[in-house]
């Protein structure tokens, strides 16, 4: 067996394979939670309905959705100019800290001014925190892939520094845990009475302005040529090195905003738990959309889905909850091979 | 002649089809021991796709590939291979950091084999060396080589396979006059030592001197097949464009101010390749001015500095009239110069990018293609529409994948992208290479046309033929250094040639001294 190039792939091989992905990673999930000692097709109706079978199912999987959508934006940007930030962790984390610093009364101003200065704040606080990789990238060849990964250890420590020191709440009773933020500094809820803040809005918002950059500016042009042939792109005159740092600023920004919209949104402090892994998860949400902006929103929610679904189903089914990871790491791996499949063929021998 | 002797090689009714495209349309052709049959066609006319079916890279839709009487299982690249069919690419498939005793093995050699020492590898290559007169030393590493040498390579790794069938794609195309003479002589020996051979080319003088039987495809169908002492160049030629090649008519130039002027330029070395040593060039107005040179001397750090990748370190480039201080590759082309770059592939084209992105590649940043930082697909849609008709580019439309694209009508899009822009100076780096006759002299047209209007051209080649053939003024390259310009016809090829050794130089210094 071997594979073989497909000069131009068809729309059904283009839609086949990831579709086809996404069904074997159901039918693996079933054969996960067999072992697990459940019954498949409950677990499978489990979590489902743990994921949108009800009202409460479904925002709380749009609300863990939200960081998932920015932090896949983030990935989705960087790597299409193949730029490797493996750091959306760190600037996640960025994003939340100056919505701390900035949020609990150093700002005493009303909610029109305060959330927008503080989404801005957050941009470029992450934005700063990936220019410095960018810059060791471009001036002298440092891997970004290395130095972003080890730099998300490094803020998190920093974090938990500020958060035990001059950050720690006087009233957490010893937790390492910021202050609250105050009320203007919250995001509001889109609808009265329903738990879903406008974190989520904005997300759906920079996914669209992704897309549009992406396909209709200079700027977006130039990402994708640098990605596509870095060497072509240099011949043809862009400035290869300034549109990775412009790309790196873009990703950091919007990888600030998980952090932002979190900590603003949902938990109105700082703790060492915001984030489960958001800045990684965003890498397999990127790549399960094909690095698609618009696809991001789709496969942040199916990825939302299986944790919130997961979460619900192991309390009804007494099965692990870790078989929600096992599935987003088989669909990951699943559509790495779908997009492999959608331009090869596999040929026998 | 060699109706009588075994078929060792039979295509059977080859059929492959790329959506809409018929690549190959039902050809059948067949090799006989002891035989040279040359594939000659126009780029895109199916001679890669045929040959990459024979090879198992793609699975033909009908018809089958039989060696030594064995049909092969289609789409098994060893397949052939283990049958004795060996293949020389265009683009060679070398490791550059082993020796070439180490490439040889790689892959003929079982990785757990360890009875077989080196020396005995060694000695084998050494033996076929010597029979096939390919000179090579067998621990130089491949990295080192020049062009001609690793050709050589290549040709031994199959040799060293003990393949009895021998293809060779576009062998010459990187060769110097001696050189491809000196690989007619190999293939000769090879003739002689029973090897049968498959010669792939476009170049008609070279399938006349070398085969016994010719076939010729166009648009995926054999058109002919004859034996090569019943036909002539200009019976080919009308074969395989469908009509008689015609290529441009030379005017005399009429040369006007001087444009882009270098004076004692002097660039770094990069790697094996020199950079210049106090190089002084003008282009003027109205005239081709011809690079001349052996492969490696210097004609890269030259297309560097006048293609904006690269300032001088020492010396001056003037521009109108001006000392250029800032210089860069957008700089280049706002100063009107029309870059076709040496590697269409690699710098000249983003293969993933369709012809539309493609074309506005140079001119992305500035109106009419730019506004306020946004792209104007609109602008951009009707500017390749208007270079895929006046330049003729086939393709299936503007949202087509470059990659797609054969060579020739890459380079088209290239031309278009470059010339439609009326720049005062072309820079051409290797415009012709691996492009049919059809494409040669459309090029070549254009390059005139260029200099007709007024523009002043830089044609860089390693074409000797194709230099003497264009310019007004030819210039030597050997070594980083520039020999002082000859006027059209004052040097015939073999004084170049002493030139292009690197020895005209010395006595240049001795004269001046």
């Amino acid at each position: 067996m071997r594979l073989e190039p497909i000069a131009d792939p068809s729309l059904a091989r283009s839609i086949a394979p990831p579709a086809i992905a996404i069904i074997a990673t159901v039918v693996i999930a079933s054969l996960l939670a067999m072992l697990a000692g459940a019954n498949p097709f409950s677990v499978l109706g489990l979590i489902l309905k743990g994921a949108f079978g009800s009202q409460f199912a479904l925002l709380e999987t749009l609300n863990r959705a939200t960081p998932l959508i920015f932090t896949g934006l983030a990935i989705a940007v960087a790597f299409k100019a193949k730029f490797w930030n493996i750091g959306a962790e760190a600037q996640l984390y960025a994003g939340a800290l100056i919505t701390v610093v900035l949020g609990t009364g150093a700002l005493p101003w009303p909610s029109f001014a305060l959330i927008p200065a503080l989404a801005i704040g957050a941009v470029l606080a992450g934005a700063v925190v990936l220019l410095v990789p960018a810059i060791l990238k471009t001036r002298f060849g440092v891997d970004e892939v290395v130095t972003t990964l080890l730099f998300n250890f490094i803020f998190l420590l920093f974090i938990s520094m500020l958060l035990e020191g001059p950050l720690k709440d006087p009233m957490g009773m010893g937790w390492p845990k910021s202050a609250r933020l105050i009320s203007e500094a919250r995001l509001p809820r889109i609808f009265d009475g329903l738990r879903l803040h406008w974190g989520f809005a904005l997300a759906l918002l920079c996914a669209c302005a992704v897309w549009v950059i992406q396909t209709r500016s200079t700027l977006g042009y130039e990402m994708r040529a640098v990605g596509l042939n870095r060497d072509a792109a240099a011949f043809a005159g862009i400035p290869v090195n300034a549109v990775l740092v412009k790309t790196a600023l873009l990703s950091g920004g919007l990888a600030a905003l998980a952090g932002f919209s979190e900590v603003a949104g949902l938990k109105g402090s700082l703790t060492l738990d915001l984030s489960p892994g958001f800045g990684y998860t965003g890498i397999i949400v990127a790549m399960l959309a094909l690095l698609n902006p618009l696809g991001v929103i789709v496969s942040a929610l199916f990825v939302a889905g299986i944790f919130v679904g997961a979460d619900s189903m192991s309390r009804a089914a007494g099965v692990p909850t870790y078989l929600a990871d096992m599935m987003l790491a088989t669909a990951l791996l699943l559509m790495v091979l779908a997009i492999m499949l959608t331009r090869f063929r596999v040929v026998r021998d | 002649m060699t109706s009588n002797a075994e078929i060792v090689l039979r295509l059977d009714a080859i059929t492959k089809r790329f959506g809409k495209l018929v690549a190959n349309d039902a050809i059948s052709l067949s090799l006989h021991r002891g035989e040279v049959v040359a594939l000659l066609g126009e780029n895109g006319a199916g001679k890669t796709t045929l040959m990459n079916i024979l090879f198992g890279g793609y699975t033909a839709d009908s018809g089958s590939v039989q060696v030594f009487g064995q049909t092969l299982p289609p789409g098994n690249s060893r397949a052939a291979l283990d049958a004795g069919v060996g293949m020389v690419h265009q683009h060679f498939t070398l490791a550059d950091n082993l020796t070439v005793l180490e490439n040889i093995a790689l892959g003929a050699q079982p990785m757990t084999d360890v009875r077989l020492s080196k020396k005995e590898i060694y000695n084998k290559i050494k033996i076929l060396s010597d029979e096939f007169n390919l000179k090579v030393d067998p621990s130089a590493r491949v990295g080192s080589l020049a062009v001609g040498e690793r050709q050589r390579v290549e040709i031994l790794k199959a040799l060293y396979r003990d393949v009895k069938i021998l293809i060779l794609d576009e062998p010459t195309a990187v060769l110097t006059p001696q050189e491809a003479d000196d690989l007619f002589g190999t293939l000769s020996l090879g003739i002689k030592n029973g090897l049968s051979i498959i010669f792939i080319s476009h170049k008609l003088h070279e399938v006349m001197a070398i085969s016994n039987r010719v076939a010729v495809l166009r648009h995926g169908k054999l058109v002919a097949e004859t034996l090569t002492a019943d036909t002539d160049k200009n019976a080919l030629s009308a074969l395989m464009m469908g009509t008689a090649a015609k290529s441009p008519d030379i005017t005399l130039a009429n040369p006007g101010k001087t444009l882009l002027s270098l004076q004692d330029v002097t660039t770094p070395d990069i790697g094996n390749s020199p950079g210049l040593k106090s190089v002084s060039l003008e282009l003027k107005a109205g005239q081709i001015v011809g690079l001349a040179g052996v492969s490696g001397n210097g004609q890269a750090a030259l297309a560097d500095v006048v293609g904006g990748m690269r300032m001088p370190s020492q010396g001056a480039l003037v521009l109108n009239g001006k000392t250029l201080t800032q210089w860069s590759p957008r700089a280049a082309v706002q100063n009107g110069i029309a870059r076709i770059p040496e590697d269409r592939h690699k710098t000249g084209t983003i293969a993933d990018f369709d012809l539309t992105e493609n074309a506005i590649l140079e001119g992305y940043s500035t109106a009419p293609f730019s506004k306020g930082g946004w792209i104007s697909w609109k602008n951009a849609k009707q500017f390749v529409t208007d270079i895929i008709e006046k330049y003729d580019v086939r393709c299936p439309g503007p949202d087509t994948r470059i990659r797609l694209l054969s060579g020739g009508n890459m380079q088209k899009l290239i031309l278009g992208r470059v010339l439609e822009a009326d720049p005062q100076i072309v820079l051409a780096n290797q415009p012709v290479r691996g492009l049919d006759i059809g494409a040669v002299n459309y090029v070549h047209s254009q390059l005139l046309a260029a200099r007709d209007r007024g523009a002043a051209v830089l044609l860089i080649s390693e074409d000797l033929d194709e230099v003497m053939d264009l310019s007004d003024v030819i210039h030597v390259i050997a070594g980083g250094r520039l020999s002082p310009g000859f006027a059209r016809g004052t040097m015939t090829p073999a004084e170049l040639g002493i030139w292009m050794a690197g020895q005209g130089f010395d006595a240049q210094v001795a004269h001046a001294s």
